[in-house]
């Protein structure tokens, strides 16, 4: 149990790159950008790539009638993110180190990760909404309209996740280096769990 | 008899390789295969870079061209000293400084040899230097934005042509005078010429961080012509050497009588011994009056300020400074080679090439071995300073370059060729033509203690049948050498802009990574910047009228205009708002008495208009910025000199 708990410590934990490193990234190029402009969205905000790139991302929007980028008090997610993780990666600090002293059950472990899922689709599905707002929720008077072919007007939305070509853009939608984190913080935190579990069924066995 | 046949073949082949060989002469005509080979070597694909950056003087353009090679293709003409409508550069109200000298504005000039900065002997690609052969000027660009950034005026010059030449840690960029003048100028008969005009050398220093230009000193020398110079370096490093002609002193028909001295000199200087002079106290201020303009990135606007005095040094006050090295036959190039030893004087009207020792010529001062003086200046024995020369390489030596490997090219004026010679030796290793008359050749880092070879490159002054037909007034030819083997390999042929003097040229890597994309909108410092649409406005002043205008995307700020008045002096004080790499855009007003504006992002240009015609005048941008360029544009209204109409502007709504 004792090295389920510390995978455990470690795995939360590894929540906290989300602080230092973006989230997701969202890449523009175009055949006028060989070198595509490019959006880093961290828990608490949206950063260009380069240090201009959400200007001049919002100055090509302009044409289109898309709202601009939104700044960090425009959306109380990226005031509510960072506490969130900050939380879940405590709480899972303390599972762990209860777990290392065998103070609570590993099941526990799995607690937390199925808590930090259902977490996580909930900050997926209201990431989703925002980018289907942004994409939809144009200026009726944009200097460029462009239709479907069945007469609705066409969703700039980039993706959430992959490739996708909007008129002259390559838009390419991936995690990033704190999103990897995330995701093998808690892919360990699964580990400490069978590690736990293991540790738990030789116990019982004995 | 299959045999037989065999060994004939083998026989022959081998006689066909020989001549080939010796004959080389004919190897610009190859075709079939060992063309498409050539092909290859100077085929950059679309959208990859050329391996090195050529900076090639654009002679009586003024100018300063830039371009990539092997391909040959031209990426920039960089406004120095000529009036550039395309960018509006000498036009604009920022720009107009940089053109000013003690003559007053000088819309034009004649641009010769480009030499970029060096750190330890070896080329940096900070910045790049080029002089002004006609109003003396040294003009200084910047290799991040490819800007001309400084100019400075050179007092007691004529001709300006010993220039731009900067010694191995860009301590000095160096200036001679091609023409002899009265020094100060004054009002004298010209037939007094002899014994009274001065030849002035000018050593500018360079401040290490920023580039700015400051004349440290001018000798005064005798009222030779000073033709060509190069730094010495490595072991002669602290000397500087110029090759004279009319040694004669003739001030008329020069052809003949500039010709008659079997020797004229290589004038070495010891501009240490010098620097510690004037840094002692040493020389005397002279009056004088000369430009100095310096063009600032954060203001966006040069300014020009008039300075009043020259510290001039007599050389014969700095005993063991100068020395006079007998040249044969009015020499032309002064070239000095990577490690510094050799110096060679290309007489132009010599048979052979004379290469001096510099090891010999410390001898020979440290001996005392003279062969008496000249104004004071003492002339060392042609024997004694002699390294060797080159025994009837061609006809009208000009210019030499070196490759790094031992090896020496001089280009062949008359005989129109280039020959690579070996130096030690002085063999000559092989001779290739050029189309026609090469005057300066380039290699990359070629006058450094590093030349990074590969290439060569031959700038010829006459083009005749290389291209399509222009009619009578062509562009210069080029021509570019494969030097990576023993022979030299002509690879392509390709124009230049104006006359080509000399070029400089360097691997593009440290440039390319230093080149700037935009100006930082944030640090413009320019004094009728307007960095949002918000702090757009109009202010009259008197008859002064201020348009603090905006562009981006596709729209100026303001663009609607009313109450000007005929009479008016109106600016347009334009700031691109873009921070976008490569999206300029331009302004351009109809009945505009200068050129249009570009304006890169980050920038503000000013351009005065003033109207003399009563209507609603449109304006435009004139660079293809977006999709809705076309709407961008705008319309100031001008009414009658006596009229009331209230000076109000908008831009997306009307003026009521």
């Amino acid at each position: 149990m004792k090295k389920a708990g510390i995978i455990m410590i470690i795995g939360s934990l590894l929540l906290l790159g989300l602080f230092k490193f973006p989230l997701w990234n969202i890449m523009l190029g175009a055949p006028q950008y060989p070198e595509p402009l490019g959006m880093n969205i961290y828990i608490d905000g949206i950063k260009g790539v380069s240090e201009f790139d959400l200007q001049n991302i919002d100055g090509l929007n302009h044409y289109i009638g898309m709202k601009t980028i939104p700044k960090p008090n425009e959306m109380w997610e990226f005031s509510v993110f960072p506490k969130v993780i900050l939380g879940m990666a405590l709480l899972g600090a303390i599972i762990g180190l209860l777990g290392i002293f065998n103070k609570i059950s590993y099941k526990f472990f799995l607690g937390w990760f199925i808590l930090m899922s259902v977490l996580g689709v909930l900050g997926m599905y209201d990431f989703n909404n925002w980018l289907i707002d942004y994409g939809s929720n144009l200026d009726p008077h944009a200097i460029i309209k462009v239709t479907n072919p069945d007469g609705t007007p066409m969703s700039y939305k980039p993706p959430l996740l992959g490739f996708q070509k909007l008129l002259n853009f390559d838009v390419t939608s991936l995690p990033h280096t704190g999103g990897y984190l995330m995701f093998v913080g808690m892919s360990l935190t699964l580990v400490a769990f069978w590690f736990g579990r293991k540790a738990s069924l030789k116990k019982t066995t004995q | 008899m299959k045999n037989l046949l065999k060994s004939t073949l083998a026989i022959l082949g081998a006689l066909v390789a020989f001549t080939s060989c010796n004959n080389s002469a004919n190897s610009g005509g190859k075709s079939g295969a060992l063309a498409s080979n050539i092909a290859e070597k100077v085929y950059v694909a679309p959208g990859e870079h050329d391996e090195f950056y050529a900076f090639i003087s654009g002679g009586y353009s003024g100018n300063l061209t830039v371009y990539g090679l092997p391909s040959g293709r031209m990426f920039k003409e960089i406004p120095v000293f000529s009036q550039f409508p395309t960018s509006g550069y000498g036009y604009s109200e920022e720009t107009k400084p940089m053109l000013n000298t003690s003559h007053g504005f000088i819309p034009w000039g004649d641009s010769h040899h480009p030499d970029i900065s060096q750190t330890n002997g070896e080329i940096d690609g900070r910045f790049i230097f080029i002089n002004e052969n006609n109003t003396p000027r040294i003009a200084k660009i910047d290799l991040t934005t490819f800007e001309t950034t400084e100019i400075i005026e050179v007092p007691n010059s004529a001709g300006n042509h010993s220039s731009s030449f900067v010694t191995e840690n860009t301590e000095y960029v160096v200036a001679g005078t091609r023409f002899s003048v009265p020094v100060p100028q004054r009002d004298m008969p010209i037939s007094e010429y002899k014994g009274n005009f001065q030849g002035a050398l000018s050593f500018i220093s360079v401040e290490p961080e920023h580039g700015h230009m400051d004349i440290k000193f001018q000798l005064l020398m005798p009222g030779f012509n000073y033709d060509l110079s190069h730094p010495g370096r490595g072991k002669s490093h602290g000397w500087f050497f110029f090759t004279t002609y009319n040694t004669e002193e003739a001030n008329t028909l020069l052809e003949v009588n500039a010709s008659q001295n079997d020797k004229d000199f290589i004038a070495a200087i010891n501009w240490k011994k010098i620097e510690e002079y004037v840094n002692n106290g040493g020389g005397t201020m002279m009056p004088a009056e000369y430009a100095h303009n310096v063009y600032d990135e954060v203001t966006h606007t040069a300014t020009s300020t008039m300075k009043k005095e020259v510290r001039v040094v007599n050389p014969s006050d700095v005993p063991g400074a100068v020395y006079f090295l007998p040249t044969p036959k009015s020499p032309h190039g002064c070239d000095v080679d990577p490690s510094g030893e050799y110096i060679v004087g290309n007489g132009k009207l010599s048979a052979n090439l004379t290469v001096h020792s510099f090891t010999k010529m410390l001898d020979a001062i440290e001996n005392k071995k003279f062969d008496g003086e000249a104004y004071g200046i003492p002339i060392l024995k042609f024997e004694d300073v002699l390294a060797g020369s080159v025994e009837q390489p061609g006809l009208g030596p000009l210019h030499t370059e070196f490759d790094g490997e031992g090896n020496a090219y001089t280009t062949f004026f008359i005989s129109s060729e280039v020959v690579k010679w070996k130096l030690g030796t002085w063999e000559v290793i092989d001779r290739k033509p050029t189309y026609y008359s090469v005057g300066h050749l380039t290699i990359p880092g070629g006058n450094s203690r590093k030349p990074q070879g590969k290439y060569m490159f031959a700038m010829n002054k006459i083009t005749k049948d290389r291209y399509l037909p222009t009619g009578p007034e062509l562009e210069h030819s080029a021509q570019l050498y494969d030097i990576s083997g023993d022979k030299m390999e002509l690879l392509l042929d390709f124009p230049t802009h104006g006359e080509p003097h000399y070029a400089a040229a360097m691997r593009a890597d440290i440039i390319k990574e230093r080149s700037k994309k935009i100006y930082s909108l944030a640090e413009n410092n320019h004094d009728y910047a307007a960095k949002s649409d918000a702090d757009t406005k109009v202010v009259r002043k008197g008859n002064e009228v201020h348009i603090y205008m905006t562009t981006i995307r596709s729209h100026f700020s303001p663009d609607n205009i009313e109450g000007i008045k005929v009479g008016d002096k109106v600016y347009f004080h334009v700031t691109n708002l873009e921070q976008d790499f490569d999206v300029p855009h331009g302004f351009a007003v109809l009945g505009q008495n200068t050129s249009e504006l570009l304006i890169m992002p980050g920038q503000t240009k000013s351009s005065v208009w003033e109207p003399t015609k009563v209507g609603v005048w449109p304006f435009y941008c004139t660079d293809f910025c977006s999709a809705l360029h076309q709407e961008m544009q705008g319309y100031i209204r001008v009414s009658p000199a006596n009229s009331n109409v209230p000076l109000k502007w908008s831009m997306g709504e009307n003026i009521e």
